[in-house]
């Protein structure tokens, strides 16, 4: 069950063609597949495509209606490879993946697929993890398209444009039999906007007939000397046939301008931002009617020479504007006018950042810096958006700030108090305790090297826990430890998630690990789900799911690889528990691998399942008891031990109330889910007895009751009696 | 070709900063639908990314009138992110997500409406600390009123709390309050009406935003970030109480009333009143001493900092302390309050207790406690009891009552080990205070009162704080007689605070060896 259902949702799959969608982007683009008439779909979830998945998934009932076969793949290799469906039949289908990391991944797969070529349309639809709110090293997916030449599409980030490269991208595959990349950036997949809905469509062919008439072209395989044929043909027959449909379909746009001397090449992902730019240097509307002519790239390879000439012929100057790096295409751009004897000056990285995200501010200094060189009199029109003043009707908007405001002292003295605020475990996560026990087994055995992997357990190494040296990406925590597989005191200790375990450290990870006798210890965090990415199951989880295999424990899967010393620990909160074991791994005379599973359920998942369950219990007058956790303020000294072993967002500080205390003591806030590691962990660290945990007996039983008033009555009296005692004596 | 036609319509552009959990993302969506209703365009993207789990993150909006794009004939082309310097609302769900806005340039005076929630939710950095780690609210204030045309501070937490809803709810009614967008009140209501769960709560909620933005100030006043102060009582109902109170305002400077009376108040709690006039008795010495060397020119600095800091070296927290807290009236009372637990309700408490060797021994007869902490076979046989920790059920008939026992060891406590152990600690503490003030160094006698914050908590965080007090002392007795010898010892003190491993401290020593020759090397050491 993933984090967030979007059964409601996908009822705007179903409305009907010439009405108007109104949604999310990754909803669009899974209307988009369906209105193409895919066959099948696969890929992995990881943000900012984690939604697509959910989409497709809750969507079960309306792909199947359709013979559209969904399936949730255990790695981006296994969706790429999915792909090969599209090789020998014509079944258009469609794999997605987080980019570059799923990219990487798939890549092998893909060079295949691209080497073969396919007869179906076979579309991979990546979410360019890049820019602000990305989680992974900054690189461009544009390099796997050159390496195998596969088509780039990236359109303008509104839904109709993104919906038509999704129909435009199956032509455009089938038309040239090569494999096409669909680009869509962060935001692009989370944009709320519009575009008029066309008719669903069943696959021309379906699987079923597939496997009823199986073919098989050995020319299509790559093996020689088919594999050197493979090489010709996409130069002599698939890339003309490419350019050939562009140009025809004019997938790219241009848009023209008064100033006719000058231009601006763009990649179509960044339409948005440079119309902004431009509106906010008065050389453009919030329509998109814009005074510099656009040479607009929805599809960025391949280049389209004939294009690029006709663009710039007759133009001083033009401007790459182009994300990322290296500059390939305004490479490429040299290459073409100089081939072609056109001396228009191209400008780009030189008057825009080489590195980093093309903001609005960023892109808008380099059109101004571009147009101050090349075409000053147009910065000399007139005030940025003066069409408002003229306008009667839309309310008059003062131009933007010319000077930040970031310069002013008072705002530059909120760098001492503004904190940062690192991504960290949630309220009651059961990786938490894992961490806290790390840190515990530490402060016993001496530092160690941590290697990590990819998941919420990287939080590990930010405050207050700062553990783990590297992470070498999903799934490899345990083979990033592999070298240290030497004789010596100190034993490395890797971390792995369930989800990078299934994905590949099963193998990459454990059976290496197994094989080649190290004897470090692996750390398996098994919170039922793959967390990170939104909660979606795994071959491990717990939960029943009418269309997935879940239940296979991960236990017997490393037993199955070879590994003698597991242990499993089906409570993380045990933090005195974790930490001995961990001290055990770390110390044992056993040869191999250590490898220990921590098991407990994502929190996050785990309330949405319970807090109804409970909620129902309490109504129906049923006897509930809820458990939380507080701080005594006057036993609390403010040290704040407890917080630098936990970082929960529930354990909080607050003013002690007490004159003679100026330090802030611990507070546990409502929004605790009495998980039980504060009070572990003051445990076993024997940090201090202000913790407690309340348990709230809703509905008490008649037992209760008579309990309650008989230990009320004796407890009372010693209390009053102590009372009164202290009154006498009041200040 | 002729001029290029530019038509009119700018979007209305929003920035909502949010913290992972706060509901950002439903506010989002509740001003599009808004829009949408109103007929307008409305566009909205975010990159909530891992910033899910607990991060910051912004949601950006824009809004243009559909009659403007049907009279430039074509679909608005909106920005995916907002510029800075060109943002006409800002909202902020916390405080500080309001400066990172500020810091951003997302706020400029000319245009922009900042609304934030004053409510703090802590940084872990800022909650880390050993000491006091929390940031100046009012430094973002101060920011706002120069960066935002209109900067409108609510704890908006609060009110959505009170209305038994979130965050989201208050903010959406500030936003309608604040008249920052061309929508009326009945439009933003009936969006709330239009969601599926919590949508009474939700109304309760905004409402109390609504009307707390629409009668906001022009002009935010400041946060009040005073410590509680003590109110010193004209008399006390028990004749031994009062007569403390009446050497307190005879003997001792106004100024120092406040602090004296709370550290009376503390030791009549913590013991007796007979211990409480020995506190007393000691400040008044202290005062005394104060006066010789200029304390009425100090502003009796050095008065104020015994009152203050002898009051907590008298009642140090050991484990008859623990046990009283936990077993009174007044806690189960709070308890029950802090977990809002409703009559019909029964709240038992689970406390988490690990006393060590150290605390049994502490509570026993000096000699006995003495004897058993080097004996190997009980004390190891204790010790090897003590290895778990107790889970203690102070709500039960036998929990309470053993606790209850403990507690009243107090009459005893005078003459256990522990008491032995601080009061010697105390002992040379102010003997090293009356030595330095006589020899003329009153600022570093001062200090060295003040250096007494950093023992405090149980066992291992104790230990630590013992530590680093004697790394202190010792080089409180280096630093005598030098200039600016307060300055670096209370520079000292906060190195001491800096972190866990006490790394600060060690360097800062280490540099002050390398200063003064004369310093003596074990004063690293010790600070481990």
């Amino acid at each position: 069950m993933a984090e967030r259902s979007f059964k409601k949702e996908v009822q705007q799959l179903r409305i009907p063609a010439g009405e108007e969608f109104r949604g999310e982007g990754i909803l669009a683009i899974t209307k988009a597949l369906l209105q193409s008439g895919v066959g099948y779909v696969g890929g992995y979830q990881g943000s900012p495509i984690s939604h697509l998945m959910d989409v497709l998934a809750d969507a079960k009932e309306i792909l199947e209606e359709l013979d559209v076969h969904f399936e949730t793949s255990a790695s981006e290799a296994s969706a790429a490879a999915m792909l090969a469906a599209s090789v020998m039949y014509p079944i258009r289908g469609a794999v997605t993946w987080k980019s570059t990391v799923g990219t990487n991944v798939a890549s092998d797969a893909l060079a295949n697929l691209a080497s073969g070529g396919v007869t179906g349309g076979a579309l991979v639809i990546i979410g360019e993890d890049y820019g602000e709110g990305s989680s992974i090293m900054q690189e461009r997916s544009h390099a796997f398209a050159m390496k195998s030449q596969m088509w780039l599409l990236d359109p303008r980030p509104n839904l109709e444009s993104i919906v038509k490269s999704v129909e435009d991208g199956f032509e455009l595959s089938e038309a040239s039999n090569t494999p096409v990349m669909l680009q869509v950036r962060i935001r692009s997949c989370h944009v709320h906007g519009r575009f008029v809905t066309k008719e669903n469509r069943r696959p021309r062919y379906t699987l079923k007939e597939a496997l009823a008439n199986p073919r098989r072209d050995t020319s299509r395989i790559v093996l020689p000397p088919a594999s050197f044929q493979h090489e010709h043909e996409k130069i002599e027959r698939r890339w003309p046939a490419a350019v050939e449909f562009i140009r025809e379909r004019k997938l790219n746009e241009v848009f023209d301008g008064d100033f006719e001397e000058v231009g601006l090449i763009l990649q179509g992902g960044l339409y948005n931002g440079v119309i902004r730019a431009l509106q906010l240097l008065g050389l453009a509307d919030s329509f998109g009617n814009s005074r510099i002519p656009l040479y607009v790239m929805n599809v960025t390879y391949p280049v389209i020479d004939e294009e690029v000439v006709a663009f710039c012929q007759g133009k001083r100057a033009v401007l790459m504007l182009e994300e990322g790096q290296p500059d390939y295409i305004e490479q490429n751009l040299h290459a073409i006018l100089r081939k072609n004897r056109v001396d228009t000056l191209l400008s780009g990285k030189d008057v825009l950042p080489m590195a980093g995200e093309y903001s609005t501010a960023a892109m808008k200094a380099g059109i101004e810096a571009f147009l101050k060189a090349q075409l000053p009199e147009a910065l000399a029109t007139h005030a940025p958006v003066a069409v408002d003043e003229a306008a009667t009707t839309a309310a008059a908007k003062p131009k933007a700030a010319a000077v930040p405001i970031t310069f002013h002292p008072k705002v530059k003295a909120l760098a001492e108090v503004v904190p940062p605020r690192p991504a960290g475990f949630c309220t009651g996560c059961p990786e938490r305790p894992i961490f806290a026990a790390m840190k515990l087994a530490q402060q016993d055995l001496g530092e160690h090297h941590v290697s990590c992997d990819i998941g919420c357990h990287l939080f590990s190494i930010l405050p207050p826990f700062n553990l783990g040296a590297t992470t070498m990406g999903y799934g490899l925590g345990a083979a990033s430890s592999s070298a240290f597989n030497v004789k010596s005191g100190k034993r490395s200790i890797s971390v792995m998630g369930d989800g990078g375990f299934w994905h590949n450290g099963l193998t990459s990870g454990i059976a290496n690990a197994v094989f080649n006798k190290n004897d470090g210890v692996i750390v398996i965090v098994d919170n039922y789900y793959s967390s990170a990415t939104g909660g979606q199951d795994i071959l491990s989880s717990r939960a029943d799911n009418p269309d997935r295999a879940t239940k296979n424990p991960i236990e017997a899967a490393i037993r199955g690889a070879g590994v003698k010393w597991v242990r499993t620990i089906d409570r993380t909160y045990d933090v005195a528990r974790v930490r001995d074991t961990l001290e055990e791994a770390l110390t044992t005379t056993t040869d191999g691998p250590k490898v220990i599973i921590a098991q407990s359920e994502c929190m996050l998942n785990r309330q949405r399942r319970e807090k109804p369950l409970f909620a129902q219990k309490v109504k129906a007058g049923e006897r509930a008891v809820k458990e939380r956790f507080g701080v005594d303020p006057d036993v609390c000294t403010g040290d704040h031990a407890c917080i630098r072993l936990s970082g929960c967002p529930s354990l909080s500080v607050k003013d002690s109330g007490d004159p003679l205390k100026e330090d802030p003591v611990a507070h546990v806030d409502n929004s605790c889910v009495g998980c039980g590691n504060c009070g572990e962990v003051a445990e076993a660290a024997v940090l201090c007895p202000s913790f407690y945990r309340a348990d709230i007996i809703h509905n008490p039983s008649g037992t209760d009751r008579f309990l309650a008033k008989v230990r009320g009555a004796v407890i009372g009296w010693l209390q009053r009696r102590r009372a009164a005692r202290l009154a006498r004596f009041a200040l | 070709m002729n001029q290029t036609l530019l038509h009119p319509g700018t979007p209305i552009k929003i920035a909502v900063l949010a913290m992972g959990g706060q509901g950002g993302g439903v506010l989002a969506d509740w001003i599009v639908e808004l829009a949408e209703h109103a007929g307008w365009w409305a566009q909205t993207t975010s990159v909530p990314g891992v910033a899910q789990r607990t991060g910051a993150t912004i949601y950006y909006l824009e809004l243009l009138p559909e009659s403007a794009a049907a009279a430039a004939g074509r679909p608005p082309i909106l920005a995916m992110m907002p510029t800075p310097g060109d943002i006409d609302l800002v909202v902020a769900a916390e405080l500080m997500e309001a400066g990172r806005a500020m810091q951003r340039g997302l706020v400029t005076p000319e245009r922009s409406t900042l609304i934030t929630s004053t409510h703090r939710s802590y940084s872990v950095t800022e909650k880390a600390a050993l000491g006091n780690g929390i940031g100046d609210p009012n430094t973002v204030l101060d920011a706002g009123r120069e960066a935002a045309k209109r900067l409108i501070a609510l704890d908006l937490q609060a009110l959505a709390e009170q209305a038994g809803s979130v965050i989201s709810a208050s903010l959406f009614g500030a936003i309608a309050g604040s008249g920052a967008l061309p929508f009326g009140r009945e439009a933003f209501e009936a969006t709330i009406r239009g969601g599926s769960k919590g949508v009474e709560p939700s109304l309760r909620a905004f409402a109390l935003g609504f009307e707390a933005a629409a009668q906001a100030p022009a002009v935010p006043a400041a946060i009040d970030t005073r410590r509680p102060s003590v109110t010193v009582p004209d008399h006390a109902a028990h004749p031994e109480v009062q007569r403390l109170l009446g050497k307190i305002k005879a003997e001792f400077p106004p100024v120092t009333h406040g602090l004296l009376v709370a550290g009376v108040r503390r030791l009549i709690d913590y013991q007796d009143v007979a211990y409480a006039a020995e506190y007393v008795q000691k400040c008044a010495e202290l005062r005394a001493l104060d006066e010789r060397h200029g304390g009425t020119m100090k502003g009796w600095a050095l008065t104020q900092a015994a009152a203050h800091r002898l009051a907590v070296a008298m009642s140090y927290d050991d484990v008859i302390r623990v046990a009283d807290l936990k077993t009174r009236g007044s806690r189960f009372a709070r308890v029950r309050e802090e977990v809002g637990a409703k009559a019909d309700q029964l709240v038992y408490t689970t406390e988490f207790m690990h006393p060590r060797l150290e605390e049994i021994c502490g509570t026993l007869p000096a000699g006995l406690g003495r004897w058993l902490e080097h004996s190997k076979t009980i004390g190891g046989f204790v010790k090897r009891k003590m290895e778990h920790g107790r889970r203690v059920q102070s709500g039960t008939l036998t929990w309470f009552l053993a606790l209850y026992t403990v507690a009243g060891l107090r009459r005893f406590r005078r003459s256990l080990l522990r008491h032995e152990i601080e009061t010697a600690q105390q002992r040379e503490w102010l003997g090293r205070v009356v030595r330095l003030a006589e020899t003329g160094d009153y600022d570093l006698a001062v200090e060295i009162l003040h250096c007494r914050r950093i023992v405090k908590g149980y066992s291992g965080t104790h230990d630590r704080g013992d530590k680093r007090f004697a790394a202190l002392m010792q080089a409180a007795d280096e630093l005598a007689g030098r200039a600016q010898a307060a300055a670096t010892l209370h520079k000292l003190l906060e190195a001491a605070m800096a972190d866990e491993q006490g790394r600060e401290l060690d360097a800062q020593l280490a540099m002050l060896l390398r200063h003064h020759a004369a310093g003596s090397p074990p004063m690293a050491r010790q600070a481990a």
